[in-house]
């Protein structure tokens, strides 16, 4: 791509500079907390991740001095429990997992060339889901009421209400409402690394970092939703008795392990890809040099997402499964080992084409190699089965775990944090105070984790409040304790670092180590990102392409003008990034957190059974979500294209698989579908588990089928009414009014098949299993008849035309997984009974 | 087992010498390499090197499973039967025949005959247990709802530990066994004499048996027959007071009697502090005294 650039006066800049300023400004005073900007939410989502860090951390400490001595009566167990639960789930699900969505949401934008993602509202939304929950969850601790059966929440210790008593709501609720969060960062993340990219930035030329995250993202959304549905059967279990894991009435326990660790695994590699996506950003820049091995590192990112999926039963090995499935696990679990080894040999031989550089990010960065080292040769270990037997649930896996995590993970964000650092604030962190907190870091590291590895080894299990004298435990614990002491004194150090009073000015260098990437052009004291969106011809723009800052500094290239006084970014094409649309992306708004605080309001009301203000929170949700829809997204534009510069019109609206919003509806119902997925291999589970699992009396095969038939019905009527709508809109809502009806009919077919039959979810799994399917699919309709009553109120508004018709559009794909929806459940639990039979 | 150990042991320093080392020369180094010989880093030591490394190890591991853990033959006749029932917090264990049938119960005590293989049949009354003897093999989960199965040999005679390795609640720090390893031949006698009467002190069985202790525990060849809480009977051969919570002397029997839920948190032993001490003392005598 050659074109012409533009030259602009001094004076036209400073006038383009003043409305770019306007649009994209951050609010003052208190209004500052209704901000959507990328660059604040991603700083509040990353401070409170870090804070909730370091509170588990000090979890972590509080266990340490409980253990280092033998019989130390410091803590009671209760709390002792309370605190190894929360230290594990904190770190996981509040800090591990969110300080990455923060990062993304921080840098992409940056990254790929974008003014913003492309639903700035949701991530504020997520943000907002996430604070509060976390705070729900944590706080618990000083009620007495934290969770306590662990992180992994086994059944039936943890559905035994006279042991975990609230703590186990706390954990399912808040953590359910956080993963609603985490899917709507990564549904966000997903669409803007593929629709959000500067122009001419293809696929394959895409920094490191982007292609980690977009992997990372679609991991989320097959890792999450199984647990989500795992949440919602052991919630029906503690509150209304609906036996899923009690074996006394056909359940199984185990169903639950199946369930966390298809998520539990996943996670561990949603934890450590980004961390190395930023390792792969610093390597090179330190290196001077491209990353060697592009397509290798590519490619083992993506034999890593798959392979993580394939390896969660390595947690189960000691649960009595048969022996060649077993081996089946171990082997996929040795496999996933190699693609690991290719990233960490693309970084070892990129230095070694390079000229290496050594800095703070640097030493972080190897320390962090070292230790994660030890944790992967461990891993190898611990996933051979017959060692696994005698390690499962010891020290050793605590040390095996801490060494992966902190050294594939925390020395990484650290070394992240030291190098984005000016990036953020335009000035640097100090170097001396680094190399304390490095060295700190790591020989407190590994004096508190690496004894572990021999208590483990001399027997001593994992989740124990103390232990006797005289097993040669005692040292070992000694040392460990004095270590995790020295560890957060470097956390601390890091922390000093970070808020120590820097100098006023500015580091004069925009890109102070002279790195390659493109988010180094921006400017951290504007709000607008990008001064104006480059055309993209190779993966390192700034090392490659001439002249490059100075050209988008000078307003040369895309978008340098912010004339239609809204915030605007480029949306391109998903392989080639060729510009297609101008997009219009929400601004400052208070409905994100009114729609997040009512979203909590409902999780917490329902974790105390208050069922009317669940309800009323319910409804608040609802009406803030159709508010911010109806006021924010789909809005028809006063003129049909804008110039986005460079001789170049855009169209404003956009609808189909073009648009964004319809992308984000495709991803949002893959997760949904892999939710649905995960309760009908429950259904199976349980069948494969008890061949006499369908021989008491079911829904019937009338009910179940004429649901079927009727929400197919309401399918088709609603693929009408799109059709019909770009004839005119009479058509299309006479179509809508139908659609609806049929929808709501279909909804009372869906449950009169258990009802009728009197199918007792209390009694038995079977019944219960019957009726989350059924339930499930009508709340799926029901949604779906608001989704029709909202297209119809918008062609009765005129928001929705022939030619503006994303809304509709929208819900039809909806509908599409509605109706597999439909089709699945009930030909499983109408027809499925006569096949089993 | 070992084996396996120490080659992975061995080999994970090697592998992270080498790793830690090249990385420390690349920072180090003063020439650059070409982008050729940094591929071949990348195809070597990434790919195929681990590639070789863990099908070998794998295929070992794989090798050495039904080794270590013998999936079939586990119902044969004539192998020598336990079955262990894990209970929050302790351990109900059943001595079984050749047909299945329990010969008696006991609890937080296994016997075993040196040499002998034993199958093991792991279940649970409430929550998941973890059944584990570091010395003689891997852990075995105890799920409701399921029969798990173990085989293990003890080699030497001795006496080692046992615990429950999967959380199962405020005391599942407290919840561990002892296991006593036996010539076949005095494993033998002592089953055939296992079956042995009550203690001799009358006043102190009547004060068990009027403190109600009898309600949950059973001691064998008296009329205390509950069954509840842990069979007591010979409990003055056992090795611990309250699954591994204390040694076994007659104090901390009466300590445990008075105040269960002080030395073991959650324990679901009612207390016995009302009682006056002077009886609490005796029951505890009589059950030390019990052989």
């Amino acid at each position: 791509m050659t074109v012409e650039l533009p030259e602009f006066s001094a004076e036209e800049r400073a006038a383009q500079e003043e409305r770019l300023r306007k649009v994209w400004a951050t609010p003052g005073g208190w209004r500052y907390w209704t901000s959507v900007n990328n660059s604040e939410i991603g700083l509040w989502y990353g401070v409170t991740a870090f804070t909730f860090m370091l509170f588990a951390g000090l979890l972590g400490l509080l266990m340490r001095a409980q253990l280092a001595t033998p019989n130390n009566d410091l803590i009671s167990p209760e709390l002792y429990n309370q605190a190894f639960t929360l230290h594990g789930t904190v770190m996981m699900f509040l800090f591990a997992v969110p300080i990455f969505e923060a990062v993304a949401i921080f840098l992409l934008p940056s990254m790929l060339g974008a003014r913003e993602l492309p639903f700035p509202r949701l991530s504020a939304f997520g943000f907002w889901s996430f604070l509060l929950g976390g705070v729900f969850v944590c706080g618990s601790i000083f009620f007495n009421a934290a969770p306590n059966a662990g992180w992994f929440m086994y059944p039936p210790l943890a559905t035994d209400k006279d042991y975990s008593g609230i703590g186990a709501d706390i954990w399912l609720l808040g953590l359910s409402f956080i993963e609603v969060a985490s899917i709507a960062a990564a549904v966000e993340i997903i669409v803007g690394i593929m629709k959000c990219r500067a122009p001419g930035m293809r696929i394959n030329m895409m920094p490191m970092f982007a292609w980690y995250l977009l992997i990372v993202a679609g991991m989320i959304l097959f890792a999450f939703p199984p647990l989500i549905a795992g949440d919602i059967l052991f919630e029906m279990e503690r509150m209304f008795g609906w036996p899923f894991f009690d074996a006394s009435k056909g359940g199984d326990p185990l169903l639950w392990q199946h369930l966390f660790w298809i998520f539990g695994h996943p996670e561990v590699y949603i934890i450590f890809l980004p961390a190395i996506a930023l390792m792969a950003m610093i390597v090179p820049t330190f290196s001077q040099r491209p990353i060697v091995g592009y397509s290798w590192i590519v490619l083992a990112a993506v034999g890593t997402g798959f392979l993580s999926f394939g390896l969660w039963v390595h947690h189960m090995f000691t649960t009595g499964l048969p022996q060649i499935s077993l081996a089946f696990f171990s082997a996929a679990s040795e496999a996933v080992a190699i693609p690991t080894g290719v990233q960490i040999f693309v970084f070892i031989a990129t230095m070694l084409a390079g000229r290496v550089i050594f800095s703070v990010p640097m030493l972080f960065g190897a320390g962090g190699l070292a230790i994660f080292t030890i944790g992967g040769l461990t891993g190898v270990m611990v996933a051979l089965v017959p060692f696994d037997w005698q390690a499962h649930d010891t020290y050793f896996v605590v040390a095996h775990l801490h060494y992966v995590l902190i050294g594939g993970m925390f020395f990484p964000i650290v070394a992240g944090i030291y190098y984005y650092f000016p990036f953020v604030t335009g000035k640097r962190l100090s170097d001396a105070w680094g190399k304390i907190a490095f060295w700190l870091m790591f020989v407190g590291f590994n004096t508190a984790f690496f004894p572990m590895h021999f208590a483990g080894l001399r027997g001593m299990p994992r989740r124990v409040y103390t232990y006797p004298e005289d097993f040669g435990w005692d040292w070992f614990n000694l040392v460990s304790t004095v270590g995790a002491f020295i560890f957060a004194a470097g956390v601390a150090t890091f922390v000093v670092d970070i808020f120590w009073p820097k100098p006023k000015r500015l580091e004069r260098n925009l890109n102070p180590w002279n790195s390659g990437t493109l988010e180094w052009t921006n400017d951290p004291s504007e709000d607008w990102g990008m001064r104006s969106v480059p055309i993209i011809t190779s993966r390192y723009p700034l090392w490659e392409q001439k002249n490059l800052q100075a050209d988008i500094e000078a307003g040369r290239y895309y978008l340098p003008d912010a004339k239609s006084g809204r915030r605007e970014t480029l949306v391109t094409s998903v392989l080639d990034a060729e510009p297609i649309q101008c997009l219009r992306v929400g601004g400052v708004s208070y409905v994100t957190i009114i729609a997040a605080m009512a979203l909590g309001g409902v999780f917490i009301a329902l974790t105390f059974h208050w069922w009317i203000a669940t309800l009323v929170c319910a409804v608040m949700t609802l009406a803030a979500v159709i508010y911010w829809l109806w006021t924010g997204t789909a809005q028809i534009p006063e003129h049909r294209e804008e110039d986005v510069g460079l001789g170049l019109k855009l169209p404003i609206y956009v609808s189909g698989p073009a648009s964004v919003g319809w992308w984000a509806m495709f991803i949002t119902m893959v997760g949904d579908g892999t939710a649905f997925a995960s309760l009908m291999f429950g259904y199976f589970f349980y069948w494969t588990i008890h061949s006499d699992f369908v021989t008491a009396a079911g829904p019937g095969l009338f009910w179940p089928m004429v649901a079927m038939g009727l929400y197919l019905f309401a399918w088709a009527l609603t693929i009408a009414a799109r059709a019909l709508n770009e004839k005119g809109p009479t058509g299309c809502r006479i179509a809508l009014v139908a659609a609806i009806l049929v929808t709501l009919a279909a909804s009372c077919a869906g449950l009169a098949g258990p009802y009728v039959y009197g199918l007792d979810p209390t009694q038995h799994v079977y019944p219960a299993i019957v009726w989350i399917a059924a339930i499930w699919t009508v709340v799926h309709g029901a949604v779906g008849a608001i989704m029709q009553l909202y297209c119809l109120a918008r062609s009765l508004t005129g928001r929705m035309t022939g030619e503006y018709d994303q809304d509709i559009r929208n819900v039809t794909l909806y509908w599409h997984f509605m109706a597999f929806t439909a089709i699945v459940t009930f030909a499983v639990i109408g027809l499925f009974p006569m096949v089993a039979s | 087992m070992a084996t396996l150990f120490f080659i992975m042991l061995i080999g994970a320093a090697l592998i992270w010498a080498g790793v830690v080392g090249l990385l420390f020369y690349a920072a180090r180094k003063r020439r650059t390499y070409s982008e050729q010989v940094a591929g071949k880093v990348i195809l070597w030591g990434g790919a195929l090197f681990p590639a070789v490394v863990l099908a070998a190890l794998l295929s070992y591991a794989v090798w050495l499973m039904p080794n270590v853990r013998p999936w079939f033959g586990t119902d044969d006749p004539g192998l020598r039967r336990i079955e262990v029932t894990g209970e929050q917090f302790w351990w109900r264990v059943r001595y079984l025949d050749q047909d299945g049938a329990a010969l008696f119960e006991t609890a937080n005590e296994i016997r075993l005959p040196v040499g002998e293989r034993v199958t093991f049949s792991l279940t649970t009354a409430d929550v998941i247990h973890s059944f584990w003897i570091p010395v003689l093999g891997g852990k075995m989960d105890m799920i409701p709802g399921r029969t798990n199965r173990l085989s293990l040999l003890a080699e030497k005679p001795g006496t080692y530990r046992g615990v429950c390795a999967e959380f199962c609640g405020t005391s599942h720090t407290m919840m561990a066994f002892t296991v006593e390893a036996m010539d076949p031949p005095a494993y033998d006698a002592w089953l055939a004499t296992r079956q042995s009467t009550g203690g001799q002190d009358a006043e102190g069985h009547a004060l068990f048996m009027k403190n109600g202790c009898s309600a949950c525990h059973t001691i064998a060849g008296t009329d205390a027959h509950g069954v509840i809480g842990p069979d007591l009977t010979a409990f003055g051969t056992r090795g611990s007071v309250g699954a591994g919570s204390l040694g076994n002397t007659a104090d901390n029997i009466a300590r445990f009697i008075r105040e269960p839920a002080k030395v073991k948190p959650g324990a679901l032993m009612p207390h016995y502090a009302m009682l006056p001490v002077a009886e609490t003392d005796r029951i505890a005598g009589y059950l030390k005294g019990l052989q």
